[in-house]
């Protein structure tokens, strides 16, 4: 029998349709492979025992015909997801032991589709990072190698969890979330998909707030098809969800085509920076020589504002994200630091210095600076101002195009402390930010590796509620790119 | 701008935020290089822009103003580091 792991989500609905193997065989060869691999430290939690009741429930229901449209595929959660009676704690201390007692819509929706979880999958402590490095979990560790070299390299962040799970083939998809390029960059970096719907598109319920004007749930799969078919699943309005849009969910996977006659691709002139890796420019040239082929005219396009996205997004995400971590005060839920004899301030203050990491303390910080009296409306009205020019530049150049394709990152996966100084990572954010600050949707597409075998990816950025387009040109890449390179984990094993 | 100790020690207080002291000192250069790079906002012309108020322009929705949820105190409540008598439970607060 070919190896469980390797399918992708089409060949396990197929294989479990058809009884070549059960949803309990499907699990417990993705649980073993969990276990073998626990020394990238891609899990905060693993659940086998929900996920073989999970796998259980699934075989039943393939056998009664009621099965749900994920029966019995294995799914890794990321643990910004609130998950009922499973401990959720956004890879920070200040949420150790915290286990919700509602599950977070979008997980809820993967789940009642049949979906098996696997576990909980780390991530940056609040989803603050581009690398996994500020985990109170530890370091996730990329399955990948650059070839000639034993450095463990980073596998993106903040969903480095879900990306390295996905391409280590721990689990067949997981959730991520993107609020700055969470999603995207991860999946570039470890060679992989992955898409970031339209604002709104998934609800923001039960998920643990970071910047709540940027965050989206979206998954994190190994092809463009396997995207689509969780997508659908994990998209639609919830009324507990304000912001959450109260659309009619397309059949993203069924309408897939990689057909792209009479669509029109845009080049924005402003991502292609001087200093840009020579091996990611021509990628990106060969990417649009294969949307040419399929069929799709390319233009050069101008979004004159790119240049202010990180500065707007460094005041924006860090004064949303201090508001909305106001909340950990040691109180309700997590952990609880009172000084003996000291008072309710002084708990507070205690609670949050012990429990909060390097990087949200900074964020937390910037955020208040940005809003105290005196510097709100240089910073943050000013922030959002450029936010408005950078969302009319998107709509102006789509005035002209259907699609963006622009690269993903502007480097491959790094090394572990290659970026020590907080600003050269907030660069790394440098071409998913303007999307995120404009709501869009957009994918990460595995293209290409650089000169020593680390994966590249490239970004396709659509319309508002296009993402239909966006998966379609994501198929077209896919087959014209054919990447099939995947991570050689021998090296687990000789540790 | 540059932050001196003072405004660190400051916004810390205005966040909650407990600080040691030899967390001081990094903080304010690593505020200071990260506000230095966000000012270049300063260069852009925002004459008559309107502060981007909602990613997704929508129709607000309103909702039938009905008790939807409650009676789950024990659930609320099960999380608290502390929690008494059906209360979440803190110090003393003497005004």
């Amino acid at each position: 029998m070919t190896n469980l792991t390797d399918l992708t989500i089409t060949d396990m609905q197929a294989g479990l349709a058809a009884r070549e193997f059960s949803a309990r065989e499907l699990t417990d060869a993705h649980l073993d492979a969990m276990a073998a691999a626990r020394r990238l430290n891609a899990f905060t939690v693993e659940t086998p025992e929900i996920a073989r009741a999970a796998a259980d429930a699934a075989d039943a229901a393939l056998a009664a015909g009621t099965a749900g449209q994920l029966a019995g595929i294995p799914l890794g959660i990321k643990d910004l997801f609130c998950t009922k009676g499973v401990e959720t704690t956004a890879a920070s201390r200040i949420l150790k032991g915290f286990v919700p007692p509602y599950e977070s819509t979008v997980s809820a929706k993967l789940l009642d589709a049949g979906a098996v979880m696997l576990g909980k999958l780390n991530l940056d402590e609040f989803a603050m990072g581009s690398s996994n490095e500020t985990s109170a979990a530890g370091r996730v560790i990329s399955p990948w190698k650059a070839r000639g070299s034993d450095a463990e390299l980073v596998p993106g962040g903040s969903s480095g969890g879900s990306a390295a799970a996905v391409a280590a083939r721990l689990v067949a998809g997981a959730t991520g979330t993107d609020t700055g390029g969470s999603i995207r960059q991860p999946a570039a970096f470890t060679g992989i998909t992955g898409i970031k719907p339209t604002y709104g598109r998934c609800s923001r319920w039960g998920i643990i707030a970071f910047a709540s004007s940027l965050d989206q749930a979206g998954p994190m799969a190994r092809t463009v098809t396997d995207c689509a078919t969780m997508l659908e699943v994990m998209c639609g309005h919830d009324p507990k969800d304000t912001t959450s849009l109260d659309l009619p969910v397309p059949n993203f996977a069924a309408a897939l085509s990689a057909d792209l006659r009479g669509r029109t691709i845009g080049v924005p002139r402003e991502y292609r920076t001087d200093g840009l890796d020579e091996t990611i420019a021509t990628l990106w040239d060969q990417g649009l020589s294969w949307l040419k082929q399929a069929g799709a005219n390319i233009v050069e396009v101008s979004l004159p504002h790119t240049r202010y996205a990180l500065p707007a997004y460094y005041i924006i995400a860090p004064a949303e994200a201090s508001s909305n971590l106001a909340r950990y005060d040691g109180v309700r839920y997590g952990q609880r630091v009172a000084p003996e004899g000291g008072s309710l301030n002084d708990l507070y203050e205690a609670t949050r210095a012990a429990g909060f990491g390097r990087e949200v303390k900074r964020r937390i910080m910037i955020g208040t600076y940005v809003l105290s009296a005196g510097y709100y409306d240089a910073y943050y009205t000013q922030a959002q101002k450029v936010r408005t020019l950078i969302a009319q530049d998107f709509a102006q150049a789509f005035e002209t195009c259907d699609l963006l394709l622009t690269p993903t990152a502007p480097s491959p996966a790094f090394a572990f402390g290659a970026k020590a100084d907080p600003l050269a990572m907030y660069l790394n954010d440098v071409f998913t930010v303007p999307s995120s600050l404009a709501g869009l949707p957009a994918m990460s597409v595995p293209a290409g590796l650089s000169a020593d075998g680390r994966p590249l990816g490239l970004q396709l950025i659509g319309r508002p509620l296009d993402e239909q387009g966006v998966l379609n040109a994501g198929l077209a890449l896919e087959r014209a790119a054919g990447f099939t390179a995947r991570p050689a984990m021998g090296w687990l094993d000789t540790l | 701008m540059a932050v001196d100790a003072a405004t660190v020690r400051k916004i810390a207080r205005l966040a909650r935020l407990g600080l040691a002291e030899d967390e001081v000192a990094p903080l304010a250069a690593e505020l200071s290089a990260i506000l230095g790079f966000v000012e270049q906002l300063s260069e852009v012309d925002t004459n008559g822009v309107p502060p981007m108020a909602a990613v997704s322009p929508k129709l607000h929705v309103w909702r039938a103003d009905v008790v939807n949820d409650g009676g789950v105190r024990e659930a609320v409540l099960a999380n608290a580091p502390d929690a008494r008598a059906g209360f979440f439970a803190v110090p003393k607060v003497i005004e």
